[in-house]
């Protein structure tokens, strides 16, 4: 059984312009202890699906289909309270610049206890302890308890970010961009957190990311996304070894390396489409070096392969 | 290296915040108590030539980068540019400069005004330099460099307001914005950092190909070595407001010397899934207190292999060979 199940889920914003699909017929599982990575382009529905299976959509946007099982039920149709009582310990999430989203006049060991006093019931004290064990746990001085986000760097916010939300051991985190905007030097020391917290407590993760590389240093599977679809599937391993969709192909190839032989680099010709009135037809086409005729008119369906997936017209003989 | 004169010369360049409080900051100033930003800097840069300069966030990347526009008016130094010394300029005398030393910022989504469109935002700059003496000959400018920067059908982006468009074409109006100046030197600050990892690439290939077609020198600040290595002639590495490392950009990413270089080059993550998670030979984070490192190494509290030479002086830039120079003690083992 696999901790979370999205089922043909379909997210639409309505608009005054039109409706926009900004998730539309995306499913994928996540087992338990497995991280998966969702990949692609800015605009292209990673953060709207983060978000749905939170249930943290608000109108216009709306999830008009599909089914997102976790732990065998039905996210989309609990109501406001069984939510509450979800988040944060069931399910997490780790939003985009989460960093800059912690409260400045609140102390960080506050910030960090608030999630254990909802769920867990136990005394302020209690609460108090188990915030600071907390905090060695992402790297930080036991110390900085009582400190104000604005004595911490960017980078021991984001640390602090992850303390809060793991504080109450949920079951699936989803970590948001958790390292864009942030230095080499802390990034790399984050994505070493990730992976440590990833062993120590045994997490099941959905991360978002837009660079390859941090993608390939922290997920066993990997979704790439385009435009409100996913177009590829598959384990990390075989996907950076042979990309099969060309839009997998021309992320690869458009992704510099700092060691060896300088690559020639090729970036994506066009810009996504609009999610609003798209046209028939494969959403990469108009971008796509080896479209046929068939790309036009018909959207390819998801293709299973050598236990990968992949949806492309070039596949599908 | 070419033999030309340099186009931009910078002699121990300095920039000291006071941290200091009340008349003491004015009638006693102390070296300890300010927190040097830029803590003497000397380079040139050549015409037509790409430098990067890369680190951290708050080791004085863009306080140094503003004080060469004179954004910020540098405590100590000099910064010739063609020969001239333009920190002693007067205004007037200065603002023919302006026109040739210009600026791209980091984030294309809060540097262009949102009420705006594409060829209000250019006409804006021509209308300021004067560049233009009729609206035909503005138009035409606009046309010419919207698409100089690839933003083609033109027709499709003049009227459009910065919030249709997307990071990548965000930043290509930035530069035409620079662009129709036809300045000799470009700062980038960060130019892509903010854009999708595909989007980069255009964006950087843009700049090299402004870099062959007009010989503008560039300085490419940025805490990121693959772009740095995609795009610049040399590399400078900074950290805390001095230069730790400068020399050919191939000679760098080959062979960093210094234990902050390599810090850097150990950091950045891999594509590869299969490849064994790097060790990070540092430590910790920027330090914020400058008082520690007063008479000692700027980076003594994280260097792995300091030793007691590195507590009591600051080391200089050497030559390592007549491409690369380091400042470090260790490199005589």
């Amino acid at each position: 059984m696999s901790l979370l199940e999205v089922d043909d889920l379909r997210l639409y914003f309505y608009t005054k312009r039109g409706t926009a699909k900004a998730v539309d017929r995306v499913g994928f599982r996540v087992e338990k202890n497995e991280t998966l990575g969702l990949i692609g382009e800015s605009g292209c529905g990673k953060t709207t699906t983060a978000l749905a299976i939170m249930k943290l959509i608000k109108p216009p946007g709306q999830i008009v289909h599909g089914k997102i099982l976790f732990q065998d039920r039905d996210i989309v149709s609990l109501d406001k309270e069984d939510m509450r009582e979800l988040r944060g310990k069931g399910l997490a999430i780790i939003r985009q610049e989460a960093q800059n989203s912690l409260n400045p006049v609140m102390s960080i060991g506050k910030q960090i206890a608030e999630g254990l006093l909802v769920h867990d019931k136990i005394g302020k004290k209690e609460a108090w302890e188990r915030a600071e064990h907390q905090l060695g746990l992402v790297g930080l001085d036991t110390k900085m308890i009582s400190h104000f986000p604005h004595e911490f760097s960017g980078g021991m916010k984001q640390r602090a970010v992850i303390a809060m939300a793991t504080v109450c051991r949920p079951q699936f985190l989803i970590l948001d961009e958790p390292t864009t905007g942030l230095d080499v030097i802390v990034q790399r020391q984050l994505l070493s957190l990730i992976n440590h917290l990833k062993q120590e407590l045994g997490l099941t993760a959905l991360l978002i990311a837009h660079d390859l590389a941090v993608i390939a240093e922290t997920c066993d599977r990997v979704a790439v996304m385009y435009a409100g679809k996913i177009v590829e599937h598959s384990d990390t391993v075989s996907l950076y070894r042979k990309p099969l969709h060309p839009y997998s192909q021309a992320l690869l190839s458009a992704y510099p390396n700092l060691k060896g032989e300088k690559k020639q680099l090729r970036s994506i010709p066009g810009v996504p489409p609009r999610l609003i009135n798209t046209p028939y037809g494969c959403k990469f086409e108009p971008r796509c070096s080896y479209a046929l005729e068939a790309c036009k008119h018909q959207e390819p369906e998801m293709m299973y392969q050598d236990g990968r997936y992949v949806a492309c017209h070039l596949f599908q003989a | 290296m070419n033999k030309q004169t340099p186009l931009l010369q910078i002699d121990n360049l300095q920039k000291h915040f006071s941290l200091q409080k009340g008349w003491k900051s004015v009638f006693a100033p102390s070296k300890a108590a300010s927190l040097r930003a830029v803590d003497d800097i000397t380079f040139e840069l050549h015409p037509g030539e790409v430098l990067g300069f890369v680190g951290e966030s708050g080791c004085g990347k863009s306080t140094m980068s503003r004080t060469l526009l004179r954004l910020i008016e540098p405590t100590q130094g000099v910064v010739r540019f063609q020969g001239r010394n333009i920190l002693g300029l007067s205004r007037k005398e200065f603002n023919p400069y302006r026109r040739k030393m210009q600026l791209i910022f980091q984030d294309p989504f809060g540097s262009l005004n949102p009420r705006r469109t594409v060829a209000e935002t250019i006409r804006q700059t021509i209308n300021i330099h004067g560049l233009a003496h009729s609206r035909q000959e503005e138009a035409k400018l606009i046309e010419r460099t919207l698409d100089l920067v690839g933003l083609k059908p033109i027709e499709e982006y003049w009227d459009k307001y910065p919030t249709l468009l997307s990071g990548g074409q965000l930043q290509r109006v930035s530069i035409a914005r620079v662009l129709v100046l036809q300045p000799e030197f470009i700062i980038a600050d960060e130019p892509v950092s903010m854009l999708d990892v595909s989007v980069r690439i255009g964006i950087l290939e843009l700049l090299q190909g402004l870099q062959k077609d007009f010989n503008i020198s560039f300085l490419y600040i940025t805490h990121d070595m693959i772009t740095a290595r995609h795009i610049c002639d040399r590399i400078a590495i900074m950290y805390l407001g001095r230069i730790v490392e400068i020399g050919e950009a191939d000679d760098i990413i080959q062979s960093p010397l210094h234990p902050y270089t390599q810090a850097l080059m150990a950091a950045v993550p891999v594509p590869d899934p299969t490849a064994a998670p790097p060790n990070l030979p540092i430590k910790g984070y920027v330090p914020t207190d400058p008082k520690e490192t007063v008479a000692s190494c700027n980076f003594i509290q994280r260097c792995p292999y300091a030793v007691q030479t590195c507590r009591t002086q600051k080391p200089e830039l050497r030559f390592v060979n007549n491409r690369h120079q380091v400042a470090c003690f260790r490199l005589d083992f």
